[in-house]
């Protein structure tokens, strides 16, 4: 069967903070762009960010990008690469003023400015004290920086194909990425979106785990379309646990709750964080804090009847404060936990939040691998900005704030490279394989000719199962091979799922089913990364091995698809301009 | 817990049906969201968007119990008998509860919600007042679910005239919004006997609103400036 085929300049898949930022700078360069989202453009996950996007404007109190720098590569428990990370901090007053410029609603202090908030291991001086860093619009960031993208896209003009999914990358012989096959939801056509430059920005995977903060639609898809097109995925062992989700619903309560002056109890109320980080408090990093919860939990000083999660105390903080600068969190909290945090501390447990690994990437946004012979090389034509992509500014632990800034850094920085690419190229479209599509019809028709097998909602819990119990914040050797052992199979499993419907209009049990593919290759890379890092290092925690170890470990992973084999990569510690910051040990 | 649920597969059924379901809950299915995920496990043909399960994505309004909202956070206990689950009234179905929203957007879009400057920007952020900022609460915070545009009787009737509720209360955002200066030109593309006055204030969408957003505020706000302009 021949498939349609289109052809663009740039094929961005996402249409989050990182793909609509990309899209911007294609668009106003004046390229033939296609944007493709499974939801809506405002939809997207993006829009749930709630604390602010990190930087050092100073606003409040004196602050440079040195320090920020420094927290950075502190907060990435030296697993970060310094020449991204310097390149992020540097970068991120400019990113903020023209995401202002484009209209984003911040917040404002008394002289106009921007208003900043401080915010988990953003310190000021190099570790002295918190610093306000955490440039915010109430606790709405992300919906009002996705909403105000979304409508400067709008202005530009940018083509978005709303709710198509982008299913596989093509790739040829020569290794280079010519463009993407997808499907049309509404109709059932899949098409492929032939480009001469393609971005992944296809947001987090959180939905590997039981308990998160992340969207239904957060599934890993580009990870997935790029572990089956042959590439590494790097660094997946590091998954972030929020410090507060929402007991029982995980639901996110931001970190700027604790910014504003809020802070953990203990079922003895007392405000444990002080034993556990001095000198930051509530607002250390997010590894330490979690850990510092679940140890609480575990030795038996959590609070209410199971004994099984902390409060988040902030009706000190009064009505007026609440009201002004966290009125989202009230209705969660209203919501989904029936207090009202004018009054009651709110019940929180750390959950599975944000992914630090993921898809290779160099500064400008494009997709690297090893070359063979000890360095990297590019692959053509393929890109990746945002939480799908590790490159690698948060290393091992992610500071809160910072995401959002590299979504706009490096959506941005992305976008500009692909602009160059295009405009040095000759004009024509490179030649595409014949069986260019072939293997993602193969995967719907399985689908669709299936007549048995299991139920797609049923292999996902049992992942969802798995990864929380044996990959949690505190991880243990048996544990971990166990993990592996039922991954395995759950993998396999994937692979003989079946849906009752196979109807061609919006038919969200097929998506589900593709999701689900690729949910299982991200889980499998976590948890075999995981498996084989044998020390402890950001939110990587190991019963048996609980100290970083920089002689063997201070390497990044790469995890292949192919037979699930490893490979390892040196970290960057060299930064662009400055002097690098050494590895030491981490105190909060 | 039974669930009486609008179905309707153009690919399949000669025109839509109400089906029902009689589900057993677990204590961790709070919010009608998750009954409809539970159904969708034992029925995977039954189709509805979600994302966020929070309501801040704007993914999951439909008619519940003949009321619009957002699956999400409408807590099950709070649903009396029978649920009866539809898709968003007016708009085209495109399956179950999977509607079309090409016209509201299209109405959205028509607004053009995005800050009109043609300043050269300065090297910092543009200056704002806390005051002037907090003009912008109650506006900015919409999600774009459209449950107040497809509650309110006027958008029903002229979809494509009407700009609606939704696409009302961003007009109003960007005239309200300091950094704008086409405050003009704003009021120019709504000078209509459709796009503005077709809102006869009965307030359905301030009614539904999932965010607490007061559209019809908005929309007399945007009259009075209109009549100002006049004298
Ligand atoms: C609750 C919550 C609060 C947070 N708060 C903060 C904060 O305060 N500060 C901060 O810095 N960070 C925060 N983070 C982290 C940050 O918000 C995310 O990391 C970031 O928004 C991800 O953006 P993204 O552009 O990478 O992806 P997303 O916004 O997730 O977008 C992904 C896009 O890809 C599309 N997509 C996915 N797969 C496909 C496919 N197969 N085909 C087509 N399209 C596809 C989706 O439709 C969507 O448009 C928070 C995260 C969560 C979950
Ligand atoms: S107040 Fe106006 S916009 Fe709102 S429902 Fe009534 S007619 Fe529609
Ligand atoms: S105003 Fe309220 S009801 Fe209307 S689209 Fe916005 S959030 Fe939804
Ligand atoms: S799922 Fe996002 S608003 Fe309900």
């Amino acid at each position: 069967m021949a498939m349609a085929r289109r052809q663009f300049d740039a094929v961005v898949v996402g249409a989050g903070g990182s793909g609509m930022r990309a899209a911007l700078q294609l668009a106003e360069a004046r390229l033939k762009v296609a944007v493709l989202s499974k939801v809506f453009p405002t939809r997207s996950h993006t829009v749930a960010a709630q604390g602010g996007v990190a930087a050092s404007l100073g606003n409040v109190t004196e602050d440079n990008w040195h320090w920020h720098m420094y927290d950075t590569v502190k907060g990435s428990d030296y697993l970060g690469d310094q020449d991204a990370i310097e390149f992020m901090c540097r970068k991120a007053s400019e990113v903020v003023y023209e995401l202002e410029h484009f209209g984003m609603p911040f917040d404002r202090l008394d002289n106009g400015k921007i208003y900043q908030r401080p915010f988990g291991g953003h310190m000021q001086e190099y570790g002295r004290n918190p610093v306000p860093r955490a440039c915010a619009a109430a606790d709405r960031t992300g919906h009002a920086m996705l909403h105000t993208l979304y409508q400067r896209n709008l202005r530009a003009g940018t083509q978005f194909f709303v709710e198509w999914m982008a299913l596989d990358l093509i790739r040829d012989q020569d290794g280079d990425v010519l463009g993407v096959v997808a499907l049309e939801m509404e109709t059932g056509e899949v098409m492929i979106l032939q480009a001469k430059t393609t971005l992944l920005a296809t947001g987090g995977a959180g939905r590997i785990f039981a308990a998160s903060t992340n969207a239904f639609i957060n599934t890993g898809d580009g990870l997935g379309m790029v572990a089956r097109a042959g590439l590494p995925l790097q660094d997946m062992e590091f998954y972030q646990f929020h410090p507060t989700g929402v007991h029982g619903a995980g639901v996110l309560i931001t970190e700027g709750v604790r910014g504003e002056g809020g802070f953990l109890l203990n079922k003895n109320g007392e405000r444990f964080m002080e034993r556990y980080a001095p000198t930051a408090k509530d607002l250390a990093s997010r590894d330490v804090v979690s850990r510092a919860m679940a140890t609480e939990i575990k030795e038996g000083r959590g609070c209410g009847k199971y004994a099984d999660h902390i409060l988040l105390k902030l009706d000190h903080l009064g009505a007026e404060v609440i009201e002004k600068r966290l009125p989202g969190i009230r209705e969660i909290a209203i919501k989904f936990s029936n207090v009202d945090p004018v009054r009651e501390p709110i019940p929180v447990v750390p959950t599975a939040h944000y992914m630090m690994g993921g898809i290779p990437a160099n500064y400008h946004g494009q997709v690297v691998t090893p070359d063979g012979v000890g360095g990297e090389k590019v692959v053509r034509g393929l890109y990746a900005a945002g939480e799908c992509a590790c490159v690698s500014v948060h290393g091992a632990n992610r500071l809160g704030c910072n995401s959002l800034l590299d979504l706009l850094v490096f959506g941005k920085s992305a976008g500009e490279r692909m602009v160059a690419e295009v405009r040095a190229d000759d004009g024509a479209f490179k030649d595409l394989p014949p069986d260019a599509g072939e293997a993602s019809l193969a995967r719907l028709a399985r689908l669709d000719g299936a007549s048995s097998g299991e139920k797609v909602s049923a292999v996902g819990a049992d992942m969802r199962r798995a990864m929380q119990l044996h990959c949690g914040v505190f991880r243990f050797p048996d544990s971990l091979a166990e993990g592996v052992r039922q991954m395995l199979v759950i993998a396999e499993r994937a692979k003989h799922t079946f849906i009752g419907d196979k109807s061609k209009i919006f038919n969200t049990a097929r998506i589900e089913a593709l999701e689900l593919d690729n949910l299982a290759e991200v889980a499998l890379a976590t948890m075999i990364s995981a498996e084989a890092r044998k020390e402890s290092r950001g939110a990587h925690d190991r019963s048996d091995y609980p100290n970083r170890d920089d002689a063997n470990w201070m390497k990044h992973s790469l995890w292949y698809k192919d037979g699930n084999r490893l490979d390892y990569k040196a970290v960057t510690l060299k930064p662009l301009t400055v002097a690098a910051f050494e590895p030491k040990a981490r105190v909060y | 817990m039974r669930f009486s649920i609008y179905r309707y597969n153009p690919d399949a059924d000669a025109k839509p049906y109400m089906k029902d379901y009689d589900i057993a809950l677990e204590p961790t299915d709070r919010m009608l969201l998750d009954a409809l995920v539970r159904i969708k496990s034992e029925d995977d043909t039954f189709s509805f968007r979600r994302s966020c399960r929070e309501g801040v994505c704007g993914s999951d309004a439909m008619s519940i119990n003949g009321k619009n909202g957002l699956a999400c956070i409408t807590k099950l206990v709070d649903l009396k008998g029978t649920v009866v689950i539809r898709p968003l009234p007016g708009l085209p179905v495109i399956r179950d509860l999977i509607v079309d929203m090409s016209q509201f957007f299209k109405q959205y879009h028509s607004v053009k919600p995005y800050v009109v400057n043609n300043d050269p920007p300065p090297e910092k952020e543009r200056l704002q007042s806390p005051e002037d900022r907090e003009e912008l609460n109650g506006l900015y915070e919409c999600i774009l679910c459209a449950c107040c545009s497809t509650a309110c009787p006027s958008f029903w009737w002229n979809p494509d005239k009407f700009v609606g509720p939704a696409g009302l209360l961003q007009a109003y955002r960007f005239i309200a919004d300091t950094r704008d200066h086409a405050t003009n030109e704003r009021l120019d593309n709504l000078e209509d006997p459709y796009r503005l006055f077709r809102c006869h204030s009965i307030m359905n969408c301030v009614d539904v609103c999932p965010k607490g957003l007061h559209p019809t505020r908005a929309i007399s706000k945007i009259k009075d400036l209109l009549v100002k302009r006049m004298v």
